[in-house]
Parts: structure tokens; C-alpha cells; sequence
């Protein structure tokens, strides 16, 4: 019986075509992989690298189930039993239904039995809006989740982030919320040989300058960081160069490398697709102000957020309840003054 | 105290027609007590033991370890009466009828009687009292505001986790509710430690970080504050357990006010899917804070509410039938045939906590009746007289030594240091390198390690 049980959880999804990432490929500078792929195969990696790793969730392995409160709770028990759960929710929307396991019982954990009791689990799963999936399956949850202590949260926007910070986030003895984006499983990015071995791993709480520039810092997160730098080319075209962010971590936030980038560029906006009341945004705005940036800054902060609503059916009205790139470029361009 | 000592001794003969001087006053308050039994309507009588009681003979003048009698000359506070006797006095073994367990889809369930020797009576009634003391000398503390906040004591059930623990291995594993101080003590964790951790001390056993409801111990889960949260993590560490192959099994406790949340149904199915090793352990003290439980639920029939998972309801109050009932159980899971449910039927002399006089949903007349007819203390302790396993002055002896442990312990709790402040944002995060903790304004940065 543990034997099955322990292929059952082990399993991971039906084995989806993945491209042939090994041997005769990793001849070649760069290869192509989806962020699905990227994900998939940090998953396959990391259960054979270490017995004790294992999936639970929503229809994980052959298991079709919706027992939330019931699986997020089983999985933080195993955590606590020394094994190393991963808890896949659907969405993350339904995680607000466990969101008392994931609170509760595995981040304050260590803290309350003053460090006997370790928490090693990951929450993964898609957040944020979709498409057409309408209100109760679209909030973005980063805020929910980075204000708590006892919580790491991360939220990968490439192939290369969700490898990184998956195995990181596995390895890692402390509960990680991994936040995915739906819309950017099935895109693909350019991986290089490195990013590709074993052992690759993203550190948590460090940022990633994607584009560096000189007139105005843009910071953001997950598939914000895509709009960001197609609103940098247009821009660039127009002579103003703009330093894009990929914040990879929410919690902790990499505070230095935004103060860094401000005291350069002495201009900020950061982009999100989450309501903008107490959101990633504000926690930057706030964090700025008292940090060592804040003289640099020549304008205010400016925050580029999704629509306070809850997230409409009708495509016309989706389109319009988040950020699009012409939003930004408005932002960007009001934030200078030009 | 010399003259109160003798009026005493002469007012007991006088009533039992004894030779005054022939015994010492203990013996003769045995003999009261006898007495009191023969004159007063019948009561309700516990089991009654296979071997017939005979009453404690005179120390023989050859034993080597005679102690002093003292009719006649106490020194200190309080006359300690000790009389010594050698072991070959008492019955080493002696079995009792159990309260037969009710059944739901068991074809047979634990059995009718229990075996007890001396040892184990001893060390379970050492535990129980223990709890009891704790918990006496918690709420003490509280009424001095030396203990604040949440505080459930569990005095009056302290059969189920003496008894539990008598079934089970250390390497098994506990998760329990908020009412969790008995299962701390029984899992490990010293008095000291425990009520250090109540008065908020470095010395508690979570170095005052946790409080009540949040003590940990290997292979004790806690202490969990959210009612009914503990029931899905016990199920997980069931499944570790299973998937590690380690035939331990996990015991998880939760009481009559959780046993309708719905993620207790979601455990349930899974744990009966996967057959994890999960003994679920319903401690019915009949009521839910101020709910008595045909208040609060359709069917009162705990043990039966696990549907496709089979379940027995235990005599809670009796350590013993607790014991066989867990074996059972565990057994049951050991044998990979799945999760099990028990219902203990039990009773708490407090309210549901510290803030709850417990008197306003039910009566005092209540709380007495128990307290007169099913005490687990007292119902251990007279099967052991009763059956001659021990003596009247043995249990006083292991009271007086368990007061004195509280004692120290409470000492220790009032007088042991605050946790230093730089310990405040310790404990975020395992295994990781130090970081920065923003405090109460920006200039206040704090270190974190783990």
C-alpha cells in the first residue's frame, strides 16, 4: 500500500511531449522551452533528486479531487512529518478556502514552537486574471500572501524563473507560496545551457534587472514584466529608455535593487495586475519613501495597477480591467512629464 | 497537633469500635470509609475486582525498612503518616471488567477486560494526578493574572490521555486541539516546562513564544488553535508515516464542538481512500464551549459520523477501557485496514476556558455527580485498593511528591525571565540565513535568525 500510494503522489501530470532538452540539444547555445515545460521539468527533477519530495492536489498524478481545505491541510501535516509536500491549487483562488492551513498552520509554525517545528512545503498554482474565466477565478493573490511573516512568496514571469525558483523554492525547508500565471504556461522563451542543468537555482528574495536604462525604473512581477519591456521598445523608439524590473520574489522584496535603480534613474512606476488598495505597488511606494532612494526621486511614485473591480466575463470589458501596454506607456510618459 | 492527632484517633475508634492505639490513623480512616459504605444507600459501585479486598494488615516487626508510625508524634507541617510494608503484600496482577465499547461497522471490538499490574496502575494514576495538579495549579496562576490569555484546561478527562498514551508507542505520533496541556505533559514535555510556557517564560518549552495553545514536543504536533484544523494535518502525518513506511501510526484528537466542520468530512474520505494509518479520536465532553451537543449536532453518535470508517464509543473515564479501546485501534491501523474512529465520552470539571465559569449551560448538581461517580483519579485508585494492589499511604505518598513537583514547577514559572528582546523576530524561517526584520517604525530595523 505506501509503495502505491508513494507512485501515486510521485507521478506528477501525464507525461506531457516535452522537447528533447538533453543530449544532443545542449549542444546548441539556446533552446526553447514553455514556462509549462520549464515547470514540469523542475517538478521531475527535483522528485527523483529527493525521496521525500512528493505531489498533492487538485488533479495531480490520477487523482481527481477537490478537497481543499482537506488536501492543503494533509500536505502541511506531511511537511511537519518529514516529508516535503507540493500542493498544487487549480487556481489560487481556491487556496482562499485552505488559506487558514496555509496561514495558520504552516507559516507561523516555526515561529510559534520558537524553531522546533520546520514547515518544508511549496503552495503552487496559477493566480491572477485569465481569460474569460470571470470574477471568483481571477484575483491576484500576491498581496494576500506577502503580507504575512513566516512565508516566502514568489512569482516567476519566464521559462527560466519558474525552472529557478521552483527547484529553489522544493529545496527550501520553509512554506513558499509560487504563484504561476495561466496565461504564460504555454509561451515559450530562449533557455540557455545553464539554466537547463540539474541544479540550476534562482535565489529567493533577489530581483533581476531585465533591460537596464537610464530616464525611469519600471518594477513589476509574473506577466506584467512582458508588458513592461514591450512598452520599453515602443518607448525607445520615442528616446525615452527605461530600466525594466523582474521582481521574481514578492516576499522578501528586493528592496535594494529598486532603490538602486531609482537613484539612477530618479523615476519610478510599478506595474501589476492586482487591485491597486494595499497591493504590491503601495508595499514599493511605502518602502521607497523611507529608504535612502527616496531623495533621488524627482516625481512621485506611480502605480500602474488592474481595475478596482471585480474581473469582468465580456472580453471588452477583461481587456480593460488590466493593465495593457498602452497603460503603461501613458504612465511611463506622465511620470516624466513629457 | 500532638492532642488533635489522638482526639482524632479516639473519635475514629469510637465509630468503628477499633482498639484505640492499635492502628494508625490512616488505617483507621480506611475503616471509616468501609464504614460509611455499609451504612449509606448503595451508590453506584465500580467493577468489581476478582480479588476480594482485605484490610491492610499491621507492618510485620522483621521488615527492614520500617518507618516510624506516628500516632503521637508528627514533626512538620502537616502529620505524614507513612507506614512501610514490604511488596509481597500486594497483588501484582489483578484483571478488571471494562465497559463493553458500542460498535459501528467493527464485527468485534476491544476487549471486556483489562490487565493491569501494580506498575502500570501506578505510573497511570502518577500520570492523571499529575495532569489533574497541572491543570490546578494553571488555573491558580491564571486567577493571579500570572497566566493571561487563552488558557482550556483539561482536568476531569485526564483518562483519555493517560490512556492513550499507555496504548501507543513514543515513536507514534499526537496532534490535538487547544485543550492540549494533559497531552504535552504525556508526550514528553515537563510541568516546568509547561507552565513556564503558560506564564510566557524562556524557559517554556516554546520559549514563551507560543503559549496555551501552541506547545511542541517530538512527534507532538501541538496544540492547534483553529478548531478543527488539526484534523487534516493529522491525516497528513498519517500519510508520512504510510509513505515512509515506518509502521507508526497517528493519532489525532479532536472534540464534539469540531465534529461537524466540513474539512473533517474531506479528511475522512481521504484518509479512508488511502487507508492512512490515522486513529481519529472524538473527545465528547458534551458540550462545545457553551453548547451541549444536542444543541449543536443532528446526530450524537460521534463514533458513527466517519460513515464508511469504523468507529467505536469508549467509556472515556475509565483509563483502562481508553487503553484497550487505542490498542485496538491502533492495531486495526497497523494492519493497514485504514483510519478508525473513537469517541471517548468524558467530562471537563472547567468551562471551556478560563473566561467560562462553565456554570450558566449546565448545573453545578452536574458537575458534582461526575466529579462523586466517575472521577477517572478515584476510580483507578479504588480498583487498586480494592484489588490490594496498593495502599492508601502509597497514593499519598506519589500525591505529595506530585505537589511538590507542581510545586517547584510553578516556582520556576513565576520566577523565570521574560524571553529577551532579541528574540522577538527569531524563528521566521528555518535553515536560512539571518535577515531583517522591519519593527514598529522605519528606523527599527530588527535581526531574524533562524
Amino acid at each position: 500500500m505506501a509503495t502505491s500510494l508513494k507512485c501515486l503522489l510521485r507521478s506528477g501530470k501525464e507525461a506531457a511531449a516535452a522537447p528533447a532538452v538533453g543530449d544532443a540539444n545542449r549542444d546548441l547555445a539556446a533552446i526553447q522551452v514553455t514556462v509549462r515545460d520549464a515547470l514540469n521539468q523542475a517538478l521531475d527533477e527535483e522528485l527523483e533528486r529527493d525521496e521525500r519530495v512528493f505531489l498533492l492536489g487538485e488533479e495531480v498524478a490520477q487523482y481527481d479531487g477537490a478537497y481543499k481545505m482537506g488536501f492543503t491541510g494533509i500536505a502541511v501535516g506531511a511537511a511537519m512529518a518529514g516529508l516535503r509536500p507540493i500542493c498544487e491549487f487549480m487556481t489560487f483562488n481556491f487556496s482562499m478556502q485552505a488559506i487558514d492551513q496555509v496561514i495558520n498552520s504552516a507559516a507561523k509554525t516555526y515561529y510559534m514552537s520558537a524553531g522546533q517545528q520546520p514547515v518544508p512545503i511549496v503552495f503552487r498554482g496559477p493566480n491572477g486574471a485569465s481569460a474569460g474565466v470571470a470574477a471568483q477565478h481571477s484575483q491576484c493573490f500576491a498581496a494576500w500572501y506577502a503580507h504575512c511573516p513566516g512565508l516566502k512568496v514568489v512569482s516567476p514571469w519566464n521559462a527560466e524563473d519558474a525552472r529557478g525558483l521552483l527547484k529553489t523554492a522544493i529545496r527550501d525547508d520553509n512554506p513558499v507560496v509560487f504563484l504561476e500565471n495561466e496565461l504564460m504556461y504555454g509561451v515559450p522563451f530562449e533557455m540557455s545551457e545553464e539554466s537547463l542543468s540539474k541544479d540550476f537555482t534562482i535565489p529567493i528574495g533577489k530581483a533581476k534587472i531585465e533591460r537596464q536604462g537610464a530616464h525611469i525604473t519600471l518594477v513589476s512581477h509574473s506577466r506584467m514584466v512582458g508588458h513592461c519591456l514591450d512598452a520599453a521598445a515602443v518607448l525607445a523608439k520615442e528616446g525615452i529608455d527605461c530600466e525594466v524590473i523582474n521582481l521574481r520574489t514578492i516576499r522578501p522584496l528586493d528592496v535594494e535593487c529598486i532603490e538602486g535603480s531609482v537613484m539612477k534613474t530618479n523615476h519610478l512606476v510599478t506595474v501589476e495586475g492586482g487591485w491597486p488598495q494595499f497591493g504590491v505597488g503601495a508595499e514599493i511606494c511605502a518602502r521607497v519613501m523611507e529608504g535612502s532612494a527616496f531623495n533621488y526621486l524627482d516625481a512621485p511614485v506611480t502605480r500602474v495597477t488592474g481595475v478596482d473591480i471585480p474581473m469582468p466575463y465580456a472580453k471588452i470589458l477583461e481587456d480593460n480591467s488590466v493593465p495593457q501596454i498602452k497603460d503603461i506607456i501613458f504612465s511611463v510618459k506622465k511620470t516624466l512629464g513629457v | 497537633m500532638k492532642t488533635m492527632l489522638a482526639i482524632i484517633s479516639n473519635a475514629l475508634c469510637r465509630i468503628t469500635g477499633k482498639n484505640a492505639g492499635a492502628q494508625t490513623v490512616s488505617e483507621l480512616l480506611v475503616d471509616l470509609s468501609e464504614y460509611v459504605n455499609l451504612t449509606s444507600p448503595q451508590a453506584a459501585a465500580p467493577a468489581a475486582p476478582t480479588a476480594r479486598r482485605l484490610p491492610p494488615k499491621p507492618p510485620p516487626a522483621s521488615a527492614a525498612h520500617l518507618v516510624s508510625t506516628q500516632t503521637g508524634r508528627p514533626d512538620g507541617p502537616g502529620a505524614r503518616v507513612v507506614v512501610s510494608r514490604s511488596l509481597s503484600d500486594f497483588t501484582p496482577q489483578a484483571t478488571f471488567d471494562i465497559k463493553k465499547c458500542d460498535l459501528h461497522s467493527l464485527e468485534a471490538g476491544p476487549p471486556e477486560k483489562a490487565e493491569l499490574t501494580r506498575e502500570q496502575g501506578l505510573q497511570y494514576y502518577h500520570t492523571m494526578q499529575m495532569v489533574r495538579r497541572m491543570e490546578l495549579k494553571a488555573d491558580q496562576l491564571y486567577k493571579q493574572k500570572i497566566i493571561r490569555g487563552f488558557c482550556h484546561l483539561y482536568d476531569g478527562q485526564e483518562a483519555c490521555a493517560a490512556g492513550i498514551e499507555a496504548a501507543i508507542n513514543p515513536s507514534d505520533h499526537l496532534i490535538t486541539a487547544y485543550r492540549a496541556h494533559g497531552y504535552t505533559y504525556t508526550r514528553g514535555v515537563s510541568v516546568k516546562e509547561i507552565l513556564a510556557e503558560l506564564t510566557g517564560r524562556k524557559g517554556g518549552v516554546a520559549k514563551g513564544k507560543g503559549g496555551s495553545m501552541h506547545m511542541y514536543a517530538p512527534h507532538f504536533y501541538g496544540g492547534n488553535g483553529i478548531v478543527g484544523a488539526q484534523v487534516p494535518l493529522g491525516a497528513g502525518i498519517a500519510l508520512a508515516c504510510q509513505y515512509q513506511g515506518n509502521n507508526q501510526i497517528c493519532v489525532t484528537l479532536y472534540g464534539d464542538g469540531a465534529a461537524n466542520q466540513g474539512q473533517l468530512f474531506e479528511t475522512f474520505n481521504m484518509a479512508a481512500l488511502w487507508k492512512l494509518p490515522c486513529v481519529f479520536i472524538c473527545e465528547n465532553n458534551k458540550y462545545g464551549m457553551g453548547t451541549s451537543v444536542e444543541r449543536a449536532s443532528a446526530s450524537t453518535d460521534y463514533y458513527k459520523r466517519g460513515d464508511f470508517i469504523p468507529g467505536l464509543r469508549v467509556d472515556g473515564m475509565d483509563v483502562l477501557c481508553v487503553r484497550e479501546a487505542t490498542k485496538f485501534a491502533a492495531d486495526h491501523c497497523r494492519a493497514g485496514k485504514g483510519p478508525i474512529i473513537m469517541e471517548l465520552q468524558t467530562y471537563r470539571y472547567h468551562g471551556h476556558s478560563m473566561s467560562d465559569p462553565g456554570v450558566s449551560y449546565r448545573t453545578r448538581e452536574e458537575i458534582q455527580e461526575v466529579r462523586s461517580k466517575s472521577d477517572p483519579i478515584s476510580m483507578l485508585k479504588e480498583r487498586m485498593l480494592g484489588a490490594n494492589m496498593a495502599s492508601v499511604e502509597e497514593f499519598k505518598e506519589i500525591d505529595i511528591e506530585i505537589r511538590k513537583e507542581v510545586e517547584e514547577s510553578a516556582q520556576f514559572a513565576t520566577s523565570d525571565p521574560e524571553p529577551p528582546l532579541e528574540e522577538l523576530c527569531n524563528h521566521i524561517f528555518s535553515n536560512s540565513p539571518p535577515l531583517e526584520v522591519r519593527g514598529t517604525n522605519p528606523w527599527s530595523k530588527l535581526k531574524s535568525v533562524s
